[in-house]
């Protein structure tokens, strides 16, 4: 399984999977940050979106997705203010330049990003900035990782760790997989040939009937990670229990603000209603994720879901399974 | 306030005539122009190709060229694209008040070499001016009529199974240059728009053989879009090699940060060719002799299998499809 959807995408984008030989089956994980966030979190980002004098600011990926009812596209179409930026630090000026708005920046990410919107939080709190706030759905990768294998739905023989996630967390906390669950691990790059490569080593481990942490991504990840990401990252949020979708609520699987910076938490400073969540019929985006089923299995396809008019999240985001294989493969891979 | 464009040169009143004749016709005099009746009069007999575009590009300076020259090439190109020789443009200009003389003026200088260049001439013209906010900075509307010359019949329903599919040169850059100008995304690149008129380059291809097929400029959309609407239109798949896509490595390396694929890439200064396989080598040879044309090369075939669908042979052998750009490529998450 590669978890990342980074990975995913280029799987689908170079072939990769036709030029295996037929004993290696590739299974798509769940790391798409997108595609995991849950209905009810989505509907929370579009009704703060509708709160007078509030400007949601976001990574573009987010604009597109439908949550229940709606989408940020769609409030925004409505007369919210949403905005989308490149990073956490432009929120931040937009908060200065606004001050008689809210600013909420949209925390959706994995260990990748959550430390730069740490970051922008301690800037906001040096500068007294008191109308940014962030509503903080970021996820862990490892703890999900434990919650898919411990469920015994799919049977893996390697894990192609993430090379982002990696970067910042290091290797060291991928070992329990290894060790507990006898399962091959491998961090890798992004380009097709660091796929290959992975993929070689993982091949060697089953071989020789080890399992062991491994990292080929070596020009971007160190074992011990990003040590002042993770301070940063620590300092500001503590982890918490969150929902995936597809998956349900894995403990310590997300990251909530800490008390001491709860005055930036969007969730407690706003009053909105998001509605009760419910999930569209016939998509099945929480069984990709959990590698149980592959966007062939889902009769939307292609069909009533495409990248034009998506019915789940992994057809909207770039990196979700359902868009990589409709993109790149569906003449020739299922 | 003596050196920005007000709204009353845009009334038809003294300051408008002192702005026409000061600036526009000393740039663009010619007989048909300067008679500044209400209609262009001229003779003509043959094929005429005839075209309009309008153009909204912002930031109106941008690395290799600016919006004038732009809605030369734009419209110049698109005749071209049906074999035509351009021969008169109109240029309407909507201003929004306060925009510097200076910067006017620079893109009339600009829109005058460019139209040199490319032997067009301006043959009317409009100039309004709206209030500030209702236009940003500077709004071009060209149309332009070309002649088409004998025995030639292109068209985007011409592709046919067996022909060549030549592009003349590498592609994106046009589209990266802008970017990395838009406020709030501001990167440094050595990168130039490709933005140019091709005319003389389609000239010279039709006289090494007047049985072109289809020719098109992957502008909005990119390389991608052109072939899926040329596959469509001719009813054939087109099969392209991704390791004779010419791309530069800076436009490489903006791509991979920003998340985009450099096949969608707008582009300003490049054509597709699709003609017969006997024909392919020494319009190629043309096309390499002119300066637009020197890193031109053949990408791919037509083929008659799955009409409509445009695949790439990957850099490691296996195959993708290549679909349609759905909306506006967004920066990725993580």
């Amino acid at each position: 399984m590669e978890f990342c959807g980074g990975h995913t995408v280029t799987i689908f984008r170079y072939g990769i999977r036709q030029i295996l030989p037929s004993t290696i089956e590739m299974v798509s994980g769940p790391g798409c940050p997108i595609c995991v966030t849950a209905n009810a979190d989505l509907d929370k980002a579009i009704a703060l979106a509708h709160v007078p004098d509030v400007i949601i600011a976001t990574f573009g990926d987010m604009i597109k997705v439908p949550g229940s009812r709606s989408s940020l596209q769609q409030a925004k179409a409505d007369g919210a203010d949403v905005r989308m930026v490149y990073s956490t630090m432009d929120a931040i000026k937009m908060a200065e330049e606004n001050p008689t708005k809210s600013v909420i920046f949209l925390g959706i990410g994995f260990e990748t990003t959550a430390p730069t919107i740490a970051a922008s939080v301690l800037q906001a709190e040096d500068k007294r900035i008191r109308n940014y706030y962030v509503l903080s759905l970021h996820k862990l990768c490892p703890p999900v990782i434990r919650a898919i294998l411990d469920s015994g739905e799919v049977k893996l023989h390697g894990l192609i760790c993430p090379g982002h996630v990696s970067a910042i967390i290091g290797s060291h906390p991928w070992e329990f997989i290894a060790r507990d669950y006898g399962i091959p691990c491998v961090v890798s790059g992004f380009e097709p040939l660091d796929i290959l490569q992975c993929v070689d080593m993982l091949v060697d481990q089953i071989e020789i009937g080890e399992s062991k942490v491994e990292i080929a991504y070596r020009r971007g990840v160190r074992p011990e990670g990003n040590q002042q990401a993770l301070k940063l990252m620590a300092q500001v949020f503590e982890p918490c229990p969150a929902t995936w979708r597809g998956i349900g609520e894995v403990t310590d699987s997300g990251l909530k603000i800490r008390k001491e910076y709860q005055h930036f938490d969007a969730e407690l400073a706003f009053d909105f209603d998001p509605g009760l969540p419910y999930e569209p019929s016939g998509c099945i985006c929480g069984d990709i994720l959990r590698g149980v089923k592959t966007p062939f299995d889902c009769q939307l396809f292609a069909k009533a879901c495409t990248p034009q008019y998506p019915v789940g999240p992994c057809m909207v985001s770039s990196e979700g399974s359902c868009a990589a294989c409709y993109h790149y493969g569906r003449d020739f891979e299922g | 306030m003596k050196d920005r464009i007000l709204l009353a040169h845009g009334s038809g009143g003294r300051l408008a005539h002192e702005l026409v004749e000061k600036s526009f016709l000393q740039a663009f005099t010619n007989p048909i122009l300067a008679k500044l009746d209400d209609s262009a009069v001229f003779d003509f007999s043959g094929r005429l190709a005839f075209t309009t575009d309008s153009y909204v590009i912002s930031p109106i300076f941008f690395p290799g060229g600016d919006i004038g020259k732009l809605a030369v090439c734009g419209t110049v190109n698109d005749l071209a694209m049906s074999g035509a020789q351009p021969l008169y443009l109109s240029l309407s200009f909507i201003i929004e008040e306060g925009l510097p003389q200076s910067e006017l003026g620079q893109i009339v200088d600009s829109i005058q070499n460019t139209a040199k260049e490319a032997g067009v001439k301006i043959a009317t013209g409009d100039t309004k001016v709206v209030n500030r906010g209702s236009a940003d900075k500077l709004f071009i509307n060209t149309a332009g009529i070309g002649i088409i010359p004998q025995r030639v019949d292109i068209s985007g329903s011409n592709a046919t199974p067996g022909d060549r599919v030549l592009l003349s040169g590498p592609i994106g850059d046009h589209g990266i240059a802008v970017l990395s100008q838009r406020e709030g995304l501001r990167f440094s690149t050595q990168l130039e728009s490709d933005c140019a008129p091709l005319n003389s380059l389609v000239a010279e291809m039709l006289e090494a053989s007047p049985n072109i097929h289809c020719l098109r400029d992957p502008t909005r959309g990119g390389l991608a879009t052109t072939l899926n609407e040329l596959a469509k239109q001719s009813k054939v798949s087109i099969r392209i090699e991704e390791e004779k896509v010419p791309v530069r490595e800076e436009v490489l390396a903006a791509c991979e940060m920003l998340g985009f694929d450099p096949l969608y890439i707008a582009n300003e200064g490049k054509l597709v060719a699709i003609l017969s396989a006997e024909d392919a080598d020494k319009v190629l040879k043309a096309m390499r002799e002119n300066p637009y044309g020197k890193d031109a090369s053949i990408i791919g075939e037509v083929r008659a299998e799955h009409p409509g669908r445009v695949v790439m042979k990957t850099c490691l052998g296996a195959s993708r499809i290549v679909d349609m750009l759905v909306g506006d490529p967004l920066p990725r998450i993580c």
